[in-house]
Parts: structure tokens; sequence; C-alpha cells
């Protein structure tokens, strides 16, 4: 592509005062007729579109964001990336994803800023690490870099972190993903735009889908605030919305909607180069390249499409993380959000098919979807191209709820003792 | 020396001198300075440097807008990174140190980048620093050493703070002109009221003002009025008290800095309190933001905005420059102009991009000889660490047009004024719609979607009379809101001032066009230029928040607080629309930043969360064992004896159990009373088998599962009388359990007459366990027969022991002959004297969670959550015989559900290491297959392994596919680490098999 | 945090409550009736509703009362709280919960 990234392109524009610089992606009138149309401008539907023009050939595709691209949970989240899941089913997709966003930056000549710094998951309790040592002794076998490290490796590996037998909740040790990370949100989004648009994708943004045409249980288009536009075939890609065009497809699913809310810190100088998450003194840290702490709260527990959650959440969040940090306690919370995160009965998403032909459906990441991003994208591709499920998603399919075939991801964290 | 201090006038007290440093050097203010006002007086001007281009830069504001001096405040466990220097109040001793600029603020070896500024546009790290990609982590490493303000402290915060419920009918964010009318009338009325304003005294703009109220100082009414509110009883004043939060049903969060201004020694109590009030109305005061002017070279130190000028002026005394000119686009910095000149301060010229100038200010400007130069800009300033002269020219009013520079005037000081943005974040942030305003040319509140009301600056009304008289309005609005009759409140009177209005001027034209003149800064502190818009714009980001986020817009420590307006406009040139239809961000709490410690409130560090202990745990304390953490319970681990450590501990008191009495304290397994008529049905609906056939007085082994079939919780039930049941659950299932009990209940089957209720903290559990059991508690002394043939294994019986009244349940988590005495809780650590007394000449062994699981693993049995999670069934557990046939209930239909039979389920099973040595690690993975290639297959896991004194060898128990059928098979165990270990597949029962030893 | 109306004990704050989500699921009669689909329609599937929701909360830190409370999961908005009713007893007060 003639407006290809790199130091001497930055350079060059430079010189010419920066006026050069093309779009990052056209802004196109929608079609007529689309091979596949992609609803939903995210990280994962503009990654679907990527994918469906650059593994599968296809020349004719359209993502229809009803806002702005990456508007939604993309540019909500706390952009930890890790592959280290319990169960293989879920693991092999996310190592999946995992190796594609090694490779992100060069791929889309967009610098996504996958910083692999390491994610630590702590463990708080005997039952704790014995799911620890079950995670990751299951990671290893699964090919993934894991590793089970001690509080007092925690102590040396992350300083300010409160490993003192006498916490609350002491922290009694840790798994260790080196190869996780962080990756900025909004770059994931806008250089999958800008490849997929490279590649002849239409995105169109400010384009509501408000229905779906479907003839004799076939999806033919959808009807959109820009009009009805034909399609072959039709991803919904819209996480906290899903249960929502599911409605205008006739049908249900197996989700409820709930805010998930997050927060930064001042820009402060660096002081936290790992990402530390724990889930029994719930709350997940890391420090952006910027120099905010980027804190992860629980979600709420009402179903909420409000982008907004209620503040006692974020006061249980701090008080986590002065736990974890004590010496935090004096930094200060500049900004915070929430986006809407679609939990499923298992904690993992549903990936394929519909009760409609030609229609699929991506959703249900619950707080997990940003580090899905190119992986959700890469497999939902195969599945349209092919009208297949690639073996990676075969096991997220939505038949699972009625089998009984779940994917039990939670289930290790959130039974009795 | 405070060169710039003014010889009288401000509010400081000269009477009280206190002495400061800024980056080691120390400097002399006054009590009622703020940091940026002292530094000012001292002649400081050069305060920090910005994000990306280490620029210098000054103080810009007087408040919480302030985009520069950006202060580390203390040092050790008392430090305060990021600290804006306009709103840290001055106390003696204080230590500010600049945060930015290295090695020092005035010499940056990183303001090289400004050379590079071109290739610095925005998102330029998007396009680079991608090849080779190892290499990221090293670039990045610059980047994050480059970025950040302040540093986090490196030790415990010394201090404490607190949270505060209040409730009210009128809340007042503000105590400006507009607010203070609102609180009297409110405070008249009789309404509870809280106003709380963030600054140290209440006042607003009136603090900066020589307006006067009713032929007086504006002060001298201010203080009338807040005295009043002072003395009205039900009228709460918080000072130094930010409303950085307005959450929805009228919540709203309020931080109170009650310390930080106070010389350490003299700080005592909190430091910070929350207040989290529910009002019934709301009064939203906030005031408005002055705009910075756009133009070339803008955050040159020495530029401020014109309102700050007044401030400094006005309210601290202090004259910021010597020379100065004003460029404005509106009447109100011609206030300044005439402060500046009241003060001797040389105003070299007014510079009004208008044509036709200001209204009735420009007589009075024109009286004292203050030269306006109308139809004129000021495009470009010279001077770098401090302006010396700023570049006229004329301008014909059109956007586009270049500017033609006809004069330069010297100066050290440039007060502009580019118009003003109400302060619509809490408005906002509680849902309401916010509108575009052509006369203020600003957003403002629209439609409230909450029970609040916008008054004075904050929508736009800008001029003192208009102020006063809009907050009067306001709070008579929210007075009838509440019910209340208003009381009656006069307006001040006040002359009049007719304005003429605002000129929209964005982007001041400048010599060159935008992409190649020197930097129009919109946003100082992420040092975002007008070019960075236009080049986002270009680059296909169009939404106001693709550009924000492209260009790092607002997202600096004051949220846009000065640029966003500013930027929007730009954006909206570039897209060719009116501002409006460029449309709006959401604004988000905080409206300030917050420490995260007043967030959390007390509950960090020892009062983090509720430590719930036993009746019992003194005794343990004493004994100085450690304790394992389950839920937020503590319970006794192990119990060692001098140098033992945890196996040899262990051992001992498994052997000691088995071979005589072991005791422990069961005290947080959950304990649930039902009672009621239809009991027996409800239960029987609840655990998989019967429950209404039981016998009175009888125990069973209870499962429950979740509608999905899979185990939820089990313990020990009990049916003390035809409608009077007694259920044990986990300890850490014990509140979870009970809701869901009531769920079913209240919601599925409201008809049915049963009262659920906790006794886990009414009564206490003590374990009495191993073959010398029954004597030990006939030593105690107890009221009836422990024989066999009258109190057979799995009942209950009523008794009395030692002389206290027990619940005496004949049942068994170990295997062995056992009791469980059920004692009210106040009496349990008398019970366990009684019984460990009764126990010493047979040896009693106390023992803890870790011989009670090595005892039940011997055994087999499971404990949920360990050996289950949440995904197994009672099937995989072979409980089958524990699903009644005859009934339906909760969860059953899960269990026919396709994969739920088959041969592809995970299954309970033991497993012995064929070395019979190697102690599993619980957690490892069971494979079939050690050398496959990756992904290996896993066939299971193991989920309890111990090694067993009494079998001499270790065990353990795991889930393996299909496990019921491959007994005897061998399959390896991998951990995290280690080498693999063989194990043999048996039956998850490894000790007494029939169940002899606990049936005597 | 919202305020939330418990028809036993009056307004709230939502720390005393806990969510139990979508209301008017009723327990099938004959569970072993049903196809693998349609229990898993009552198991698992969800309205989801984006608007006006009626969904269970809990008073748990309170009278321990399970009820309905009618919310727009959209703006928060509640418009009322409902009990649980045996069917020998009337309705007695808030929004309408005929579904029950």
């Amino acid at each position: 592509m003639s407006g290809r990234y790199s130091a001497f392109s930055l350079l060059s524009n430079a010189l010419q005062y920066n006026r050069k610089w093309p779009r990052a992606w056209r802004n196109p009138q929608p079609k007529a007729h689309y091979d596949a149309i992609v609803v939903g401008g995210g990280g994962h539907g503009l990654a679907t579109a990527y994918y469906l023009a650059k593994e599968h050939g296809y020349d004719n595709v359209a993502v229809l964001e009803k806002g702005w691209i990456g508007g939604g949970n993309t540019g909500r989240n706390t952009t930890i990336v890790r592959s280290n899941y319990l169960w293989t089913e879920a693991s092999l997709m996310y190592e999946k994803s995992m190796k594609l966003w090694e490779g992100l930056s060069a791929e889309l000549n967009y610098n996504v800023m996958f910083s692999q710094r390491g994610v630590y998951n702590l463990g708080h309790s005997l039952q704790d690490m014995r799911d620890i040592e079950r995670r990751v002794a299951s990671n290893r076998l699964n090919g993934i870099d894991a590793q089970v490290v001690s509080s007092k490796q925690l102590g040396k590996a992350i300083p300010g972190l409160n490993t003192s037998a006498s916490a609350r909740y002491p922290i009694l040790g840790a798994s260790l993903q080196p190869r996780g990370g962080v990756a900025r949100h909004d770059a994931v989004a806008w250089g999958f735009a800008r490849a997929a648009d490279a590649l002849g994708v239409d995105i169109i943004q400010q384009c509501e889908v408000t229905g779906f045409d479907i003839q004799g249980g076939r999806v033919r288009g959808v009807k959109t605030s820009q009009g009805d536009i034909a399609a072959d075939k039709v991803a919904v890609v819209v996480a906290g919305h899903a249960s929502v065009l599911a409605g205008y497809a006739g049908f249900r699913l197996p989700l409820e909607s709930h805010p998930l809310q997050a927060f930064v810190s001042e820009p402060l100088k660096p002081v936290l180069d790992t990402v530390v998450m724990s889930n029994a003194v719930h709350g997940y840290i890391s420090q952006s390249d910027k120099g905010e702490l980027v804190v992860g709260a629980g979600i709420d527990s009402y179903v909420g499409y409000g982008q907004r959650g209620s503040f006692q959440t974020i006061e249980h969040a701090l008080q986590a993380i002065i736990e974890l940090f004590p010496a935090f306690s004096r930094v200060r919370l500049l900004r915070m959000w929430a986006g809407i995160v679609d939990v499923s009965p298992d904690a993992c998403p549903i990936i394929g098919a519909t009760p409609v032909q030609g229609l699929y459906f991506n959703c249900g990441w619950g707080t997990g979807g940003f580090k899905a991003t190119p992986g959700s994208g890469w497999v939902l591709a195969h599945t349209i191209a092919n009208d297949q499920a690639h073996e990676l998603n075969a096991p997220f399919n939505l038949e699972r709820f009625a089998s009984g075939a779940l994917i039990d991801e939670h289930g290790a964290a959130a039974v009795a003792h | 020396m405070q060169t710039r201090r003014l010889e009288k006038g401000g509010r400081v007290d000269r009477t009280q001198p206190l002495n400061f440093s800024f980056d080691g050097k120390t400097y002399q203010g006054f009590a009622g300075d703020t940091l940026a006002s002292a530094l000012l007086a001292n002649g400081v001007n050069l305060v920090g440097r910005s994000f990306k281009l280490h620029r210098p830069r000054g103080i810009v504001s007087a408040g919480a807008e302030e985009p520069n001096g950006i202060m580390q405040i203390g040092r050790a466990g008392h430090a305060q990174p990021n600290a804006r220097a306009t709103q840290v109040a001055l106390f003696d001793g204080l230590e500010a140190q600049s945060t930015k600029g290295w090695p020092s603020v005035n010499f940056d070896i990183a303001a090289a980048n400004n050379i590079f500024s071109r290739l610095l546009g925005a998102g330029f790290y998007y396009k680079t620093f991608m090849y080779p990609r190892f290499l990221w982590r090293f670039y990045e490493g610059f980047i994050r050493a480059a970025a950040g303000f302040g540093k986090a402290p490196d030790q415990l915060d010394p201090d404490r703070y607190e949270h505060r419920n209040a409730h009210c009918d009128i809340l007042i964010a503000g105590a400006g002109p507009a607010g203070l009318m609102s609180a009297l009338v409110a405070a008249r009325s009789g309404a509870r009221v809280i106003i709380a304003d963030e600054q140290n005294e209440f006042g607003g703009s009136l603090l900066s003002t020589d307006q006067l109220i009713e032929g007086t100082p504006a002060q001298i009414w201010l203080q009338a009025v807040v005295k009043e509110l002072n003395a009205s009883a039900d009228v709460r004043l918080l000072t130094r008290s930010t409303v950085f939060g307005y959450h929805d049903h009228n919540f709203v969060t309020i931080a109170e800095r009650c310390t930080d201004h106070l010389n350490p020694a003299n700080r005592k109590g909190v430091r910070e309190r929350l207040w989290r009030v529910r009002a019934k109305q709301v009064v939203l005061a906030q005031g408005a933001f002055e705009r910075p002017l756009v133009f070339c070279n803008n955050d040159r130190p020495g530029i401020m905005l014109a309102s700050a000028v007044s401030s400094y002026i006005n309210r601290f005394a202090v004259a910021p420059g010597e020379r100065a000119v004003v460029f404005t686009n509106n009447d109100s910095a011609y206030q300044t102009a005439l402060d500046l000149n009241r003060e001797g301060i040389k105003v070299v010229a007014i510079v009004d991009s208008r044509a036709t100038g200001a209204g009735e200010l420009r007589e009075q400007v024109a009286k004292v000889d203050i030269p306006v130069l109308t139809g004129h800009i000021v495009t470009d300033v010279k001077g770098s660490r401090r302006i010396r002269a700023v570049k006229l020219a004329s301008w014909d009013g059109q956007p586009e047009s270049r500017a033609i520079v006809t004069r330069t005037l010297e100066c050290n000081l440039l007060a502009m004024s580019g118009g003003w943005s109400p302060a619509v974040h809490l408005h906002s942030q509680a849902g309401g719609s916010i509108r575009w305003d052509d006369c203020c040319q600003g957003f403002v509140p629209d439609e409230s979607r909450q029970g609040n009301v916008s008054v004075g600056a904050g929508r736009g009304l800008l001029s003192l009379p208009d102020c006063l008289s809009d907050g009067l309005a306001g709070g008579l609005q929210v007075v009838e809101r509440c019910g209340l009759v208003a009381a009656k409140v006069e307006i001040p009177q006040l002359p009049e001032t007719p304005q003429s209005t605002l000129q929209p001027l964005w982007r001041v034209p400048a010599e060159k066009d935008p992409d190649r003149c020197p930097k129009q800064f919109i946003d100082f502190q992420n040092d975002t230029a007008v070019a960075d818009i236009r080049l986002a714009v270009r680059e296909g980001f169009e939404s106001v928040e693709h550009v924000k986020r492209y260009t790092a817009l607002g997202f600096g420590t004051e949220q846009g607080k000065l640029g966003n307006i500013n930027g929007m406009a730009v954006l909206a040139e570039c897209l060719q629309l009116p501002i409006a239809e460029v449309g709006t961000t959401t604004f988000r709490p905080a409206y300030t930043p917050t420490s995260f410690a007043v967030g959390a409130g007390e509950a960090v560090m020892d009062l983090y969360e509720p430590v719930r202990t036993t009746a019992i745990h003194d005794w343990h304390e004493q004994a100085g064992i450690p304790f394992e953490t389950v839920g937020q319970w503590l319970r006794p681990w192990y119990f060692p004896k001098k140098t033992e450590d945890l196996d040899a501990a262990v051992a001992r008191e498994c052997l000691a159990t088995r071979a005589g009495v072991g005791i422990m304290d069961a005290s947080t397994l959950g304990k649930i009373d039902v009672h009621g008529a239809d009991a027996a049905e409800f239960l029987n609906r609840i655990y998989t088998h019967n429950v209404d056939t039981m016998k009175i007085g009888r125990c069973a082994y209870g499962i429950m599962l979740g509608e999905d079939g899979m185990v939820k919780d089990d313990g020990v039930m009990a049916r003390l009388a035809e409608d009077h049941y007694y259920l044990t659950t986990t300890t850490g299932g014990a509140a979870a359990v009970l809701a869901w009990l009531e769920l079913w209940l209240q919601t599925e089957w409201p008809d049915l007459k049963v009262h659920l209720t906790s006794l886990t903290d009414q009564f206490s559990t003590i374990a009495v366990a191993g073959p010398d059991s029954r004597q030990v508690l006939e030593k105690v002394g107890c009221s009836i027969d422990l024989a066999r043939s009258h109190f057979p294994f799995m009942t209950v019986k009523d008794a009395v022991l030692g002389g206290i009244d027990v619940q005496l349940f004949r049942v068994s988590f170990s295997g062995e002959l056992a009791y469980e005495v059920n004692v009210d809780s106040r009496y349990a650590l008398a019970m366990w004297n009684k019984i460990m007394t009764a126990g010493q000449a047979f040896n009693i062994t106390p023992y803890g969670t870790e011989t009670m699981h090595v005892l039940r693993a011997e055994k087999g049995f499971v404990i949920v959550g360990q050996d289950t999670d949440g995904s197994v069934t009672p099937v995989d557990l072979k409980l089958n015989w524990m699903l009644s046939r005859d009934k339906d209930f909760i969860g059953k239909r899960s269990l026919s559900r396709s994969v739920m039979v088959g041969s592809q389920r995970k299954q309970l099973v033991g497993l012995l290491s064929c070395d019979g040595r190697s102690v599993l690690s619980e957690g490892s993975q069971l494979l079939d297959d050690v050398s496959a290639p990756s992904p290996v297959p896993m066939v299971g896991h193991v989920t309890s392994s111990y090694y067993s004194a009494n079998l001499g060898q270790p065990i353990a128990l795991g889930l393996l596919i299909n496990g019921h059928a491959r007994l005897g098979d061998r399959v390896f165990a991998r951990a995290s680490s280690g080498p693999d270990v063989a194990v043999e597949v048996t039956s998850s029962v490894f000790y007494d098999p029939k169940g002899a030893r606990q049936n005597v | 945090m919202l305020l939330i109306e418990c028809p036993w004990c009056g307004d709230r704050a939502e720390t005393e409550f806990s969510c139990g989500g979508e209301a008017d699921i009723r327990r099938p009669a004959l569970p072993q009736t049903l196809s693998d689909e349609a229990w898993a329609d009552y198991l698992f599937m969800r309205k989801n509703t984006r608007g006006w929701h009626r969904e269970l909360w809990n008073h748990s830190q309170g009278c321990r009362q399970w009820f309905v409370v009618e919310r727009n999961t959209l703006t928060y908005e509640i418009a009322g709280s409902s009990k649980f009713t045996t069917s020998s007893e009337p309705e007695t007060e808030g929004v309408d919960s005929s579904a029950d």
C-alpha cells in the first residue's frame, strides 16, 4: 500500500508538514449488496472482516458500525492479553489469538503496542494455589508458557506488591505467563480497520442495524439506519448488544449484559512493569505506556446497558488495589468508565452458526474479549467462509447449552470450598 | 524575595509568612497562598514541562484546570504525586518538586523532542517502532521512562481516610455567587442543605473580584451570607470538598480534603473524607472555565488566562508580570486590564479580535488610558522560557485569513481570554444532555435526567447579577420540588454592566498555514496542537471520540477542562460542520483526580475485610498455631508441637485421631434451621435424596445440585421433628446456600410454609473423633447414654454435656467413631475446655483443616469446591445411590442431558503412586501418554493429595475421564514442574471401605 | 449506587441488596417431560432486555426477602418494587406482577 507506515514515511511526511498522509480508511457509502456483512465495528468485527478478505479472498465485505469504530468494549477495557486458560478448548483458542498478537503490528503495519510484560494471577488461599497448579500444568501441556511462582519470587519481581504473610488475604503464590501483556486498545481497532480497508472492506460508521431480512430461515440482508443492505452472509459481532440483535433475528441467547467498570490513575513515572490480577482480592492492574495505572473492577451484579456501574464497585476495586499495593494509596483516580459485557453461563464465548442460516454470532466473551480480538476474528472468518466452524471454535457453539457440553471456565473459581 | 507580591490587598495574611521549597530551593509565601501564587510571587515562572515535547511551561490558570503546574508534594509516605500547584494550599515546610524535566525543569534534555516535533505528530507511535518485532519492548522502555509526571510513593500511607453517608434535601455543588444564593433560599426555607466547594473558602469568583454588591465590596456580602449559612442548623458547609461524582439515583460523592493544607505537625484525624450523599435535589453551580486562545506558541510561560491574572492580583496580591498585553475575543478580559492597571502594572494594550471591541468596559479602560487595538490578534509570541513580546496582526474576522504581522509589543505577561466554557461535567455525569449555546459559544446543560438544576456560569450566565438571580431561581425551584414552602430572599442590587457579544475565535490565524506555522496548542499538557487535529481528520479520524483518542486531546490530568471546546471547534472547522454537530463527549467521574485512598475509605489494611473467627479462636491463638484462610474465616490449619512442620504435625494428628481421639473446631460449617409445616416437602425438592421419609432423630448426608445438575453444596442434614430440620453446608457456601434456598422458597414456592434461619454464628461445632471419643464424652459427663444401642451412627439427640445444653450428632467426617457437639457459641470455649480436660487422659489431640482433609480423603469423602469445580455431577462422584428415582429435585433434569451420560465424563477415582513414595501435586494433570506431542491430551487431574500416615503411603483423589471403568489402570500425573509420576487408578476409598470403624 | 425500594423495609442503598437477575422465569412443572432444548431454554436463555426489565433482588443485608423490581436497564430508573405473594394472598402494592 502506498501509505505504508515506517520510520521513513514518518520522516518524509514530516518534511511535507504531515500534509500528505492518506486516510487510514475510506468513508464509503454502503453498496446495495455485499457477499458478507459484519455487524459491529469493534476489534472483533474489524478483525473478522480483515481475515475474511486476507485469508479467504472475500472482496465484497462491509463492516457496519452504529457509532464509531472501536467505541464499544474495544476502547473500554484494561487491554490485558493472555492465553493461560484452564480448559483446553479455551486455552487453544486464546493461544491462537496470542500467536496472532505476536505478529500483529507487523501484519497490520500498525503498531498496536503489544507489550509482553507478563501476566501474574495471584493466589490467596490453598484452593487458589491448587487451581493455579492445575491451570499451569494444563497450560504447559497445551504448549503455553506458564509457570507457578512463589510468594517470595513475587516479592522480588514486583516491587510494591504486598507479599507480607500478615496481609488480610496473604499472597501464597501466582501463575505467570511471561508472554502475556497489554496492548493499545484503540490501535487494535484502527490497525484492523486500516488493513481491512486496504483489502477493499467497506467500513461504514454511523450505520445502525435495526433488523434482519430473513426469508425461509435464511438471512438475506440487514435493515439499517442507512437503508436496507442485501448480504449473503451476516456475522453479528456486537459485544454488549448481542441479545438485542438476536431478538431482531427471532431467537434468544444465554447471555446477560452487565456493566464492567475500570479506571485509570493520573500518569506516574514507571512503577509497575507487569500485569497483576487477583480474583480473590478482586482487582487487576497494570501501568500504561503513558504512565497511568489501569485498574479493572468487578462486574456489577445487575443487567445494565448504560455503560456505567455503581460506585461501590469502584470502591471495592480501590480497596483491592490498596490491599495488593499499599503504597498506591495516595495515587489519584483520574477517570472511570464502564463497558457492557455479555456474560454466558460458562464464561466462554459463543462463536458460530445460529438458528438462522447464513447468520453467525460471535458474543458472550464476558470480561475477556479484548485478548481474543485477532483469534476471534480469525476463527469467525473461517466459519463464515466455510460455513463450518474451525476446530478451534467448534466447542464454542450455541448447541452446547442444550447438550450440557459447557466449557466451564469460571467453574473452578466460583464454587464453594 | 517575593518580588512580584503587591504591597497591599488580597486575601493572603502577610503576618503569617510560610517557608516552602521548590526543586530544592527555599522560598517564602503567605498564609492564604496556593503553591502557584507563592511561586508567582517569587518570580518563579518555569514550573513544568509538557508531556511529549518537553516544552517549558508556566502557570496558566488559578484552578482545577491547571495543565502545567503538576507537582510532587512532600516525600516518603506523605508524598503526593501530580498535585496541581494552583490547588495546593501553602503551608510552612511544604516541599514541592517539578515532575518533568531531566536533569532539571530548567534544563531538560528531552526538550530536543521539540526540534523533531513534526515527527512526533498525533499518533506517530502507531506508525513506527514495529520492526524488528522483538525491539518493541526496548523502544517502549524509553517511551515509558519519558512518560508520567509524579512518582508513586514507595512507602505506606501513614494517613487515615473515612467514608461518611449523608442524606439531604438539597445538595449544592459550588459556593460561588449562584450556589450561595441557592443555599440561602434553601436554608431559609428549612431544607436540609449540604453545600460543598473545592476551594479553601467559599465565594468562588467573588474571591477574585473587585466588584461591589449593594455598594460594598463583594467580599463583605460573601461574609454575611457564609455567616448566615453557618448559623443555620440544617446546613452543612464543606470547604476543600470536591463534588467529583454524580451517580445514579441522585447519589453524589464528595471528596473532602481535611488536613493537606496544614503543617504536617498540626495534622490530626483523617486526611480525606468521602461523603456519600443521597440528595433529593442537587443544585449544580460549578461555574465556568475560561478558554485559552489558540495562537502560535500560546504555551509559553508568561501567557495566562485573563481570569487567572485577575485572581492572582485580587485574591493573592501577586503581579504575574510587569508589562502586560491582554488578548481577548470578549469583554471579561477588560476587567483584567483594569485590575492590572489599578495595581500599577503597565498594560501595553488590549488586543481585541472584535472589530467593535467591548461594551461599557471599553469606556472604563479608555478612562485609564489603556490602548485598545480592536480588530487585532496576537498571532505569535517571542521568547521561550518567558515571553518577551507578542506579534500583532490585524484581522478581518475570517477564520481562513493569513496573519500579517504589523507590529510587535514587548511584554512579559499575556492575559488571554477566549470566552468561557460552562462546567457541565456533573450535569452530564448525571445523564443529562447538553446543547450548544451560541450566546456563550459553549455547551450548556439541556435536559436533566435526575433531580437537579444547573445555575449561574455553569449554564452560561457569566455576569454577577445574572449569577445571583439565577442562583435564587434555581434554589426556589429545588425547594419547591422538595415540597417545601419557599422563603423570601431579596436579590442583592448591583449595577448592570452591558456586555457586547463574544466573537468566536477558535484558531487564531497565523503567518503560515495551520500545518506549517509554529504550534498552536489546544491541550497544553498533552501537546495537542491544531496541526494534530488537522492531521487526525486528514487520516480519517472524524468522530470527536476518535480525534480525542488519536491526538490525546483531553486525556491529561485536567481532562480537557481547558482545551476540549477549542479542540472540538477546530475539528468542526476541519469537517466544515457547526460545532453542535461535531457531537459531544460524555463526562465521567472523577471531576478532578481523587485519591485511591478516599475512595477505599476505612476498608484497607487490617480493616480490608472482616475476619471471621470462631468462638474458640482465642484458644487457637494462644496455641500459636497457623491458620488457613477460608473465605472470610480463619480456621486452625494444624497444631504443631515445638519444631514440627506441617507434614510432621499432620502425620501425628492423623495417627492420634485414628488410634485414640482427636478434636477439631468445626464451627465454621454453615448451619441452617428449616422449620415449618412444609419443611419436608421443601427439602425434598432441594436435596437429591428422599428427605420426607427420614425418621425423626435421623441424620443423612445430603447433596444439593444446581439446576444445571452440578454438585453445588453438601453436608449433613438431620430431622429434628416432623416439621423441623437442621442442615449444614460447606464453610464457604453458607451464605450463598441460604440465599439460594430463600430464592426457591420465596419466588418459586411461596405457598410452602417454611422458615429458614441461619445458625452459623449462634452455634459452634466441636468434632470429637476417634475410637476413644465416646469415652471422652462420657468422662465430660453426658446426660444421654452414648452406647451404640441408644445412640447409633447417623442420629442426633439433645443432651446435657458437662452441664451445658448441646445438640449431639453421631456423625463422622473421618470414618471413625465420632461426635459433633453443637453448642451455643457463648459456651463453646467452655465446652472445648471441658472436652480437652476430660480428654487429657486419652491424649486428646487437637487437629486442624489439614488433618481433617487427610482423614476424609482416606475415606474417599469429597470436599465440594476442591474435588469438585462446578462441572461435576453426583454420578461423576459415584453418588448415584443418593439420587431419588421417586421424585423431582433441583438439577435432576440436567443429569439426563446428552453429554451428562456416557464415557467421556470425568469421574472421581483414587490414585496411588506406583513408587509408593511420591506425593502428587494437587492440580497435576493426568495423562495416558506422556510422550504425546503438544497439545498433550489430558484425561483428568488430581484434586486432593496427601501423605497418609495411617496407610504409610501417599494417597490422592482425582477426576479421570471414564475413571470408574479404569480401576487398576496406570496413568501419569504431571505437575507444573518436576518429574512425571506413574499412578495406579483405584477406588476412591482407601481406608476401612466397609465403614466398620464409624459404625461402632 | 442505586436506591432500591424493598417492599418490606423501604428505600435502601444498593449495597444492602443482591441482584438475582431476570424475574418471571418459572420452573417447568414437569422437567422430565421436556426436550434438552426446552430445558436449556429454561436453564440458560435470557431476555436480557435493553429497557424496562423485571428482575429479582434480595434484601440480603436486611430482611432477606426476594422481590421484583421493575428497572430500566438503559437509564437505571426504577419504576417500583413488588412482593412475591402466595396464591391465596392478593397483590398488595407496587408494579403489576401478573406474570407470577
